[in-house]
């Protein structure tokens, strides 16, 4: 592993070079050593360099310093360490100004040096990993892994890569399901923000103070309980984006103050009379119509207009039944490898039965469906059968008898029967219902239900 | 070039000896021969530190190594240093012949605490494996107990056991089932 680290050794003194060199191969490093800059910049660009220890003082042609620059120059991510016989302030306070990560003074404890390399290289580690996932993460939320063949999608997806790189605010519209969230990605890693972060508040899962402090942070001492700063998400999203789900559901002190956020691009935390400054896109989703709640006096209509700059309304799977095999295929290649089943598909006639299926819960209904088809499935391919339970509960659907109360009453009963039937599960009560979590506790809010 | 070569650089406590040809003849299966002590070379003393450089030592070392030497294992009671480093137990060119342990650090008395035969013998015969092993080309291993895990300080040679764990002894027969001829 160590291998994978090389480190360069740059002194003029051969003694040095040689010591040193001999000390690190001893514990498993390439190293490589050079008498002067000239040689070290031939050999940082060959080789990609993890650390490089360049001696501060070398005679003739190009000091340490300047050596340092050049090899910063062709790799800007090696770490470099500048050694010196001498400590003085200024010539530490310059190389680290000029991009030393370390300034260490010979002859150092070995344990001291041995530290120093363990702990840089800790953090080479960290950092590489890190860039395999950001990787993995845009790969997966590319525009070209949200699987259609609807015009009407094709059409979200070209919009999501032109507004991209954009700072507008944009608003998405559609039902539970629908891949709201999945967008809102889209057009995160398909951006200039795509290195930074992305982070997700689902506003309908918290109470207002609740959400009031995650979202703005607040002071040590702001309430009881606050024992320390702490940063909010809009903070937290600084230089990336953040993705604010189930907008419609803030109540209107905090659609003031998001207001404000959208204005000034500024806001206090709870409890702090210092601005904070953040530079974030907001990315807002909705499953309500918002012109109604305009209407309606529930949400502010400046706070509509200021986030509805670009909007993206998203289609139910059943406008869009053409993307139901697609989909399915999909998802039982992925689900069956995730769970370790050897799957080879799915059959015409249970495809037939998935798109005649009206998919109140949308994409993530279906999902579910497979999921569960797949959990129970005894051969490799599914079949109608495997889904004969959706069948009848279609059917019984069409057939049930309507009692007759108010429609809130009615969707009171199916949440608290759902909890029953799931033993207060709401993961799973939330996938039954075909509505997602945030959804449901919004739900349980409301008709004040205590699970 | 099958013979493994221990000197004495400058005077070494003659005890020292029984313990290092124990501990190499049962690490290494080579013939163990002891050469006539030599003297500290006078271009290792580095008078502004009152300690010696280790590379000269390796580079007169090498110089007079026997035509038959596999490895050549010089012992010395001064203190060794390099540039970089305050201090060394010791030095070894990693998969080549030559390395010197230093027992200086090694003795109780370093520390200012009475002398202790069984404390000095134990940390002898690790720092002896322990460059023996560079020598044939291990790393430092991760496991604290193993003689090739790295000590910066007493307490970690003490922590260490006057053995390789299985990994490195592993690596060491198949370095000599591989290399025979050409060790």
């Amino acid at each position: 592993m160590k291998k994978n680290w090389p480190i360069l050794v740059v002194d003029d003194e051969e003694v040095m070079c040689e010591s040193m060199g001999a000390w690190l191969r001893e514990d498993g490093y390439h190293v490589d050593t050079a008498p002067n800059g000239q040689n070290a910049l031939a050999l940082a660009k060959a080789m990609d360099y993890a650390i490089c220890f360049v001696d501060l003082k070398m005679p003739g042609g190009m000091d340490g310093i300047e050596t340092m620059m050049e090899i910063h120059h062709i790799r800007p991510e090696a770490s470099i360490i500048i050694i010196t016989a001498y400590a003085t302030v200024d010539t530490a306070i310059q190389a680290m100004k000029e991009g030393a990560q370390e300034y260490i003074v010979k002859p150092c404890n070995p344990q001291e040096i041995s530290m120093l390399v363990s702990r840089i290289l800790k953090l080479k580690k960290l950092q590489s990993e890190n860039a395999i996932l950001r990787k993995k993460l845009t790969r997966q939320y590319r525009h070209h892994d949200i699987i259609t063949k609807n015009p009407r999608m094709q059409e979200i997806l070209a919009l999501t890569q032109d507004i991209a790189s954009l700072r507008s605010t944009v608003l998405i519209r559609g039902e539970s399901g629908t891949g709201k969230e999945l967008v809102a990605r889209a057009v995160h890693f398909s951006g200039n923000r795509a290195e930074k972060p992305f982070i997700v508040v689902s506003c309908a899962a918290l109470t207002e103070t609740l959400l009031e402090s995650e979202l703005f942070g607040y002071e040590k001492g702001a309430f009881t309980g606050a024992t320390a700063q702490t940063k909010g998400k809009f903070e937290l999203a600084h230089g990336g984006t953040i993705f604010l789900d189930e907008i419609g559901d803030i109540s209107p002190k905090l659609q003031a103050d998001l207001l404000r956020v959208l204005q000034e691009r500024r806001f206090y935390r709870i409890g702090g009379n210092q601005e904070v400054e953040v530079d974030v896109r907001i990315i807002a989703a909705t499953n309500k119509n918002l012109v109604e709640e305009v209407q309606q006096g529930r949400f502010r209509e400046d706070l509509y207009y200021r986030l509805n700059v670009i909007e993206i309304r998203l289609p139910p799977l059943r406008d869009r039944r053409e993307d139901i095999p697609l989909l399915a295929e999909h998802f039982v290649h992925h689900i069956s490898s995730e769970l370790g089943k050897d799957m080879t598909g799915i059959s015409g006639s249970a495809l037939k039965l998935l798109i005649a299926y009206d998919w109140p819960g949308n994409v993530r209904e279906l999902e579910n469906v497979i999921e569960r088809a797949i959990v129970t499935c005894r051969n490799g391919m599914l079949d109608e059968q495997d889904f004969s339970w959706l069948q009848t509960n279609t059917a019984s659907a069409q057939n049930w008898e309507v009692p007759d109360v108010p429609l809130d009453d009615l969707e009171r009963r199916a949440i608290v029967a759902a909890l029953e039937r799931k033993h207060g599960n709401v993961k799973e009560a939330s996938a039954a219902l075909g509505i997602d979590r945030s959804t449901l506790y919004d739900k349980l809010k409301r008709y004040e239900i205590v699970h | 070039m099958n013979v493994l070569y221990l000197v004495a650089i400058g005077s070494v406590p003659e005890q020292a000896w029984e313990w290092i040809e124990s501990a190499t003849s049962e690490w290494f299966p080579l013939p163990i021969r002891r050469l006539p002590p030599v003297s500290i070379p006078e271009t290792a003393y580095d008078p502004k530190r009152g300690q010696y450089q280790s590379v000269e030592m390796m580079k007169m070392l090498a110089q007079n190594a026997p035509r038959d030497a596999a490895r050549v294992l010089g012992i010395t009671d001064v203190d060794l240093e390099i540039p970089m480093l305050s201090f060394l137990f010791g030095q070894a060119q990693f998969d080549g012949p030559i390395a010197v342990v230093s027992l200086c650090r090694l003795h109780q008395e370093f520390y200012g605490l009475p002398a202790q035969d069984d404390i000095l013998r134990e940390r002898t015969v690790k720092e002896v494996l322990h460059e023996l092993g560079h020598t044939f080309g291990l790393v430092h291993c991760s496991d604290s107990k193993c003689a090739m895990s790295l000590a910066t300080h007493i307490g970690l040679v003490d922590a260490k056991a006057e053995r390789y764990c299985t990994r490195c002894g592993m690596q060491l027969v198949e370095k000599f089932a591989s290399r025979e001829e050409s060790l």
